[in-house]
C-alpha cells in the first residue's frame, strides 16, 4: 500500500468512527441465575451526549449501566447474551482484557468511595496500577484531573491529607477527578448525587454539564427533575425492558408510552 | 408508675450484675499475674536472664530457655504466617462461596480444635522421624506453626473480610487487576487486623508445652544453640521441668516462678509491640 493509500484509509476510518455511536447494545439479555433482569435491549448514545437512565427501583437500569464496563463480571451467576459495543468493538468478545477495557470507561458509584489514602493518591490510583509511576506525569494529570472536577481550589494545599477529611460532596468530585484521570472517553454515573446534600448535588450537576464537552455520560438516576436537567436523552426502564428512549425534552413533553408518563409525572415509582 | 419503676430497677440489677462478672474476670487476671510477679520478680536479677543454669537448675539462670523459646518463636511465625496470610487471601479473595470454600473453612475450624498434645505427635511423626530432622529447633518450630497456622487464618479471613466490597469495585473500576488491588487496597486496610492475630498467634506459641515436648525440648543444655538442628531449651518446658522433675525441686521453685515471670514479661513484650505497630499502620491508613 502507498503512503497516500494509507493516509486515506486513516480517514475513512476517522470519518466512520464519527458517525458511529459512541456505545451501543444489541440485543442484550441479562440473567442473575434464573432471573432475567435486562431483556433484548436495544441502545446506542452518540459521542458528547448525556444519556439519563431512568425507572423505579430493581428495573435493571444500574444492571445495564454497568454492562459498559463489564462490572457485572464481578458476580457470581450473571449470563450475557447479545452485543455491547464500545467505540464499535464488542467488549464481550473472548480477546477483551478486561482491566484494560475499564481504563477506557470511568465510573462514578452512589456511595462516594475514596480510598482509605491521601486525596493525591486516591485521584493518582487509576494511574500507578496501569503503570504510571513519573512524579510529575503523576502531579500534572491529577492536577489536571481536580481542575475538571471542580475541586483543585478546595484541596490544593492539602493533597498530602486523607480523603476521609472531606465532605460527602467533596469526596464524590474527589471521586469524579479519580475517574477521569485515566482519561476516560465514557463515563458510568451510577446516581451519583442520591447520597448528597442539595448543594452538593447542584455543583455535580454543574459538573456533568462542564464535562460533556468532553467525555460521553451515561447516568442513573431517580430524580426526574435531575434528568431533565442534565441529560440530553433520556432512556425509561420498566421491569428489565426499555420501555421508550428519546430526547429529554421530547420525553418529559411528549411521552409515547403510558407507563412512562405514568413514571415521569410521578403517579408509580 | 410502678411497672415504670420495677424496669428500672431491673436494668439496674442486670446491669449491677454484669459490671460484677466483669471485674471479677479482671481480677483473676490480676490475682494470677500478682501471684507470679510477687513470687518470681524476687529472683529475677542480671544474672538470672543470663546465665546458664547450675547445680541441678537450682542455682544460675535460664538463657538458653529464653533464647530457645525465641527461636522458637521466630521460627513457627517465619513459616506460619506467610502461610496463613495467603491461605487466607485465597479463601477470601480468590475461592468463590461454594462447598469447597465451606469444606476448607471447616477444616480450618477444626485444625483449631486439634489438642496441641496431638500436634506434638504430629510433629514427632513427621518432622522429627519421617523428614529425619531429629529432636530441632526446626522440627519444634513447624509443629508450632502448624499449630499458630488455624489462628492465623481465621484472624487474616476476619480482617480481609472487614475491608469493604465498595472500595474493591471502586479499584476494578479504574482498571487495577485482582491482585492490585487486594495489595494496594485491601491488604493496606486489613493490615492493624492481621497484625493482630500475629499477636495472638505469638501468645499462644511461645506458651505451648506439649508440641514441643517431643519435637525439640531439652530437659537441660547449658549452651545455646548453634544451629536450627540443635535441640534447646524452652521456657514453658523448663517451668515444667523445674516443677516436676528437677534435681532438688524444693531449691529450684523459686527458679519456676522466676521462669513464668519472664515468659509472661516476653508475651507482654510482644503484645506491646504488635500493638505499637497496628497503631502505626491505622494511623497510616488514615492520614495517608
Amino acid at each position: 500500500m502507498k503512503e497516500t493509500d494509507i493516509i486515506q484509509v486513516q480517514e475513512l476510518k476517522n470519518t466512520t468512527i464519527e458517525n458511529l455511536y459512541k456505545a451501543e447494545t444489541k440485543k442484550v439479555n441479562l440473567f442473575y441465575k434464573d432471573f432475567q433482569a435486562l431483556k433484548n435491549i436495544d441502545f446506542a448514545v452518540k459521542p458528547n451526549t448525556v444519556t439519563a437512565l431512568i425507572g423505579p427501583s430493581g428495573c435493571g437500569k444500574s444492571t445495564f449501566l454497568r454492562l459498559f464496563n463489564r462490572m457485572n463480571d464481578l458476580i457470581d451467576g450473571v449470563k450475557i447474551s447479545g452485543e455491547v459495543i464500545l467505540d464499535g468493538k464488542n467488549i464481550y468478545e473472548k480477546n477483551i482484557i478486561v482491566d484494560e477495557l475499564r481504563k477506557s470507561v470511568g465510573m462514578v458509584f452512589q456511595k462516594p468511595n475514596p480510598f482509605p489514602k491521601s486525596i493525591f493518591e486516591n485521584v493518582a490510583y487509576g494511574l500507578r496500577v496501569n503503570g504510571e509511576n513519573n512524579k510529575n506525569r503523576l502531579e500534572e494529570i491529577v492536577e489536571k484531573s481536580l481542575i475538571q472536577a471542580a475541586l483543585w481550589d478546595e484541596v490544593k494545599d492539602k493533597l498530602k491529607k486523607s480523603a476521609y477529611e472531606l465532605s460527602g460532596g467533596q469526596q464524590q468530585r474527589l471521586c469524579i477527578a479519580r475517574a477521569l484521570a485515566i482519561e476516560p472517553s465514557l463515563i458510568l454515573m451510577d446516581e451519583p448525587a442520591s447520597a448528597l446534600d442539595p448543594i452538593s448535588t447542584a455543583k455535580i450537576e454543574e459538573l456533568i454539564y462542564d464535562l460533556k464537552n468532553k467525555y460521553t455520560i451515561i447516568i442513573v438516576t431517580h430524580n426526574m427533575q435531575q434528568a431533565g436537567r442534565v441529560s440530553d436523552y433520556t432512556a425509561f426502564f420498566y421491569l428489565g425492558e426499555l420501555i421508550e428512549f428519546d430526547k429529554t425534552k421530547t420525553m418529559f413533553i411528549n411521552p409515547i408510552n403510558v407507563k412512562t408518563q405514568n413514571y415521569i409525572t410521578g403517579r408509580f415509582g | 408508675m410502678m411497672p415504670f419503676i420495677n424496669k428500672r430497677v431491673k436494668q439496674k440489677a442486670a446491669f449491677s450484675f454484669f459490671s460484677l462478672i466483669s471485674v471479677m474476670v479482671v481480677a483473676i487476671l490480676f490475682i494470677i499475674l500478682g501471684f507470679i510477679i510477687v513470687r518470681g520478680a524476687s529472683v529475677i536479677n542480671w544474672e538470672f536472664l543470663t546465665a546458664m543454669p547450675d547445680e541441678g537448675m537450682t542455682k544460675g539462670g535460664i538463657l538458653p530457655a529464653i533464647v530457645g523459646t525465641l527461636c522458637l518463636v521466630a521460627g513457627s511465625m517465619i513459616f506460619a504466617f506467610p502461610v496463613g496470610v495467603l491461605s487466607a487471601i485465597y479463601l477470601n479473595e480468590y475461592l468463590k462461596e461454594n462447598w469447597l470454600k465451606k469444606f476448607m473453612r471447616s477444616m480450618t475450624n477444626n485444625l483449631a480444635g486439634i489438642p496441641s498434645i496431638v500436634f506434638g505427635l504430629f510433629g514427632m511423626a513427621l518432622f522429627v522421624n519421617k523428614l529425619k530432622f531429629g529432636d530441632s529447633i526446626l522440627a519444634g518450630s513447624l509443629t508450632l506453626g502448624l499449630l499458630a497456622l488455624p489462628v492465623i487464618i481465621r484472624t487474616t479471613e476476619e480482617a480481609l473480610k472487614s475491608v469493604p466490597d465498595h472500595l474493591r469495585i471502586g479499584s476494578y473500576a479504574l482498571g487495577a487487576t485482582k491482585l492490585q488491588t487486594i495489595r494496594r487496597v485491601v491488604l493496606p486496610i486489613a493490615a492493624p487486623n492481621i497484625t493482630t492475630g500475629l499477636i495472638l498467634s505469638i501468645s499462644r506459641v511461645s506458651g505451648e508445652t506439649a508440641p514441643i515436648l517431643f519435637t525439640v525440648a531439652a530437659y537441660f543444655i547449658p549452651k545455646l544453640p548453634h544451629s536450627i538442628f540443635d535441640q534447646a531449651m524452652a521456657l514453658p518446658y523448663h517451668l515444667y521441668v523445674l516443677t516436676t522433675s528437677g534435681t532438688n525441686i524444693k531449691e529450684s521453685m523459686p527458679m519456676a516462678y522466676g521462669t513464668a515471670f519472664v515468659l509472661i514479661m516476653l508475651v507482654l513484650l510482644a503484645n506491646l509491640l504488635a500493638n505499637t505497630f497496628r497503631h502505626y499502620f491505622s494511623k497510616k491508613n488514615k492520614m495517608n
